[in-house]
């Protein structure tokens, strides 16, 4: 950053957690249960909200095991974009022992914007096996995509311009106190 | 990054970016589809003036688990011993859109050379240079280190080095690259090296070197190293007499059925676990390792070559994708 940007909360924590909640009720009633369901965050931030979300869905529905249910997915490896935005190194990706073969994936992400990412994970998904379904699960939903690709569960619409970023700060990433978590527009 | 020429030149940002990357490609061989698509449609060269099957199969298989195109150019047999210059033949693989060129050469800085001039614009590899460097392999031994240190200690090897860890390297030093680009990274990484030869196999000013030099193998194993690195005996590049007899080397700087009594006690650490046994291949049975050290359960030779993969194909993977700008990205 070479000048002070101008930042906007559009969402507290508190407005994250009624989300996530709310998305976690989503998920039981478009499932109709929680049977064969695998919660698969999508790093970096991915990754806490399936964690938060599988925590619900245990207090919702008992017969939930967030231990056996919960994976991360890397797709660094998967991009199209490396040889314009360079080299990251790759986080790690953990899948249920069970495997997902026949399973309901339900992708877990921050913020949905152009769509790539998600594109990447499909394709990542795929080398892993074949379940019976996919769905996408995201915080944010902030417009602007470049594939036909859309959330089944959204936490917050927000309108954007494509010059804005959207910042979404964790506690579990980003190193805040749990009641500092946000997520703000930067312009 | 640009090039992997050496590991005297390698950061530690940099030299920890590629293990834990290798980390997460370590996976990959494990899983039922072994190919990742990042590098599709790229084409990465094999360019080898020296003999080689372990390290170039290793290249040819993490480019070809990234997707790339490879194309295999030994020396032998080709227009090399026709009589073509390096020169000539980098620009002909260049002009057939090599990406990258993984090069192992017999002369020292062939790789350098190469990297330097304007023949190419493709990223350089450097699979060993004559008795310069090898960096690939000292990456690899780094990466089973760290996985057997944070084994033992139950956490996770991410992100960490080697602080802490003492490495013994024995053998034939002077004309190992791999002892050289070894002591190199592992003092990047915060481990302490000591060596271990007789002096005939010392190179020239090796007590300017960042380590701890031992006449006495078993001088060595009683400063109680963490990992035992065993270096080949090269009889290809011992054109004079280093050593009497192989019987007398094997009795005073072997791992012998006797000093591996000795390893069998060291541990890792403070940790319960035994300490490591590597070497990097292809191993002399009966010279400088017995069979019952090969295939000790504390050896963990068949590990670096399943971390070879994963380390070329780390190599790979961040030399092809351009460095990143900033690392802040919304999605």
């Amino acid at each position: 950053m070479t000048h002070s940007p101008e930042t906007a909360t559009v969402m507290t924590a508190a407005d994250i957690d009624r989300a996530l909640t709310r998305i976690a009720h989503e998920i039981v009633e478009a499932q109709r249960g929680t049977d064969k369901l695998i919660l698969c965050g999508i790093p970096r931030r991915g990754v806490p909200l399936a964690q938060r979300l599988g925590a619900k869905l245990a207090n919702i529905d008992a017969s939930f095991d967030p231990a056996t249910s919960l994976g991360s997915l890397d797709v660094t490896m998967y991009r199209d974009d490396l040889r314009t935005s360079g080299a990251r190194t790759p986080e790690p990706t953990q899948l249920p022992t069970t495997g997902i073969d026949g399973s309901t994936v339900v992708l877990v992400d921050d913020v949905l914007y152009s769509g790539r990412t998600i594109r990447a994970a499909l394709d990542a998904l795929s080398d892993y096996g074949r379940p019976q379904a996919v769905r996408l699960a995201v915080l944010v939903d902030r417009g602007h995509r470049e594939l036909p690709i859309r959330a089944d569960h959204v936490g917050k619409n927000i309108p954007t311009s494509r010059n804005e970023r959207v910042g979404v700060r964790l506690a579990d990433i980003d190193g805040l106190a749990a009641d500092a978590e946000q997520v703000v527009i930067i312009r | 990054m640009k090039h992997l020429l050496d590991t005297q030149g390698l950061g530690y940002d940099d030299a920890l970016a590629i293990l834990d990357t290798a980390e997460e490609m370590t996976a990959v061989s494990s899983r039922e589809v072994k190919k990742l698509p990042t590098l599709r449609g790229r084409t990465v060269v094999n360019l080898f003036y020296e003999d080689s099957t372990r390290t170039r199969i290793s290249f040819e298989a993490a480019a070809k688990r990234l997707s790339a195109d490879v194309m295999n150019f030994s020396a032998k047999g080709s227009s090399v011993s026709k009589g073509e210059s390096l020169k000539d033949t980098v620009q002909t693989l260049d002009a057939m859109g090599a990406d990258a060129i993984v090069i192992r050469h017999s002369a020292s800085g062939a790789a350098a050379q190469l990297a330097a001039s304007d023949w190419s614009e493709a990223a350089v590899v450097n699979a060993g240079d004559g008795t310069h460097e090898h960096p690939t392999q000292a990456l690899l031994d780094a990466l089973t280190l760290r996985r057997g240190w944070s084994s033992a200690h139950s956490s996770s090897p991410r992100g960490t080095d080697l602080s802490g860890m003492k490495v013994l390297i024995v053998g034939d030093i002077v004309h190992s690259r791999v002892a050289r680009s070894n002591v190199w990274l592992l003092r990047t990484l915060g481990a302490e090296v000591h060596l271990a030869a007789p002096a005939t196999l010392l190179p020239y000013g090796v007590e300017s070197w960042p380590v701890t030099v031992h006449y006495s193998l078993d001088e060595a194993l009683s400063a109680a190293p963490d990992a035992v690195m065993m270096l080949r005996v090269q009889a290809e590049r011992m054109g004079g007499v280093f050593f009497p007899t192989a019987a007398e080397y094997t009795r005073r700087w072997g791992l012998t059925d006797e000093r591996l009594v000795v390893v069998e006690r060291l541990q890792l650490g403070d940790t319960e676990a035994p300490a490591l046994i590597l070497h990097p291949g292809p191993m002399n049975r009966g010279v400088e390792i017995s069979s019952a050290a090969a295939d000790s359960p504390q050896a963990k030779i068949l590990d670096q070559v399943a971390h070879g993969v994963a380390v070329r194909m780390a190599v790979l993977h961040l030399l092809l994708s351009q460095r990143q700008h900033d690392g802040n990205h919304d999605e």
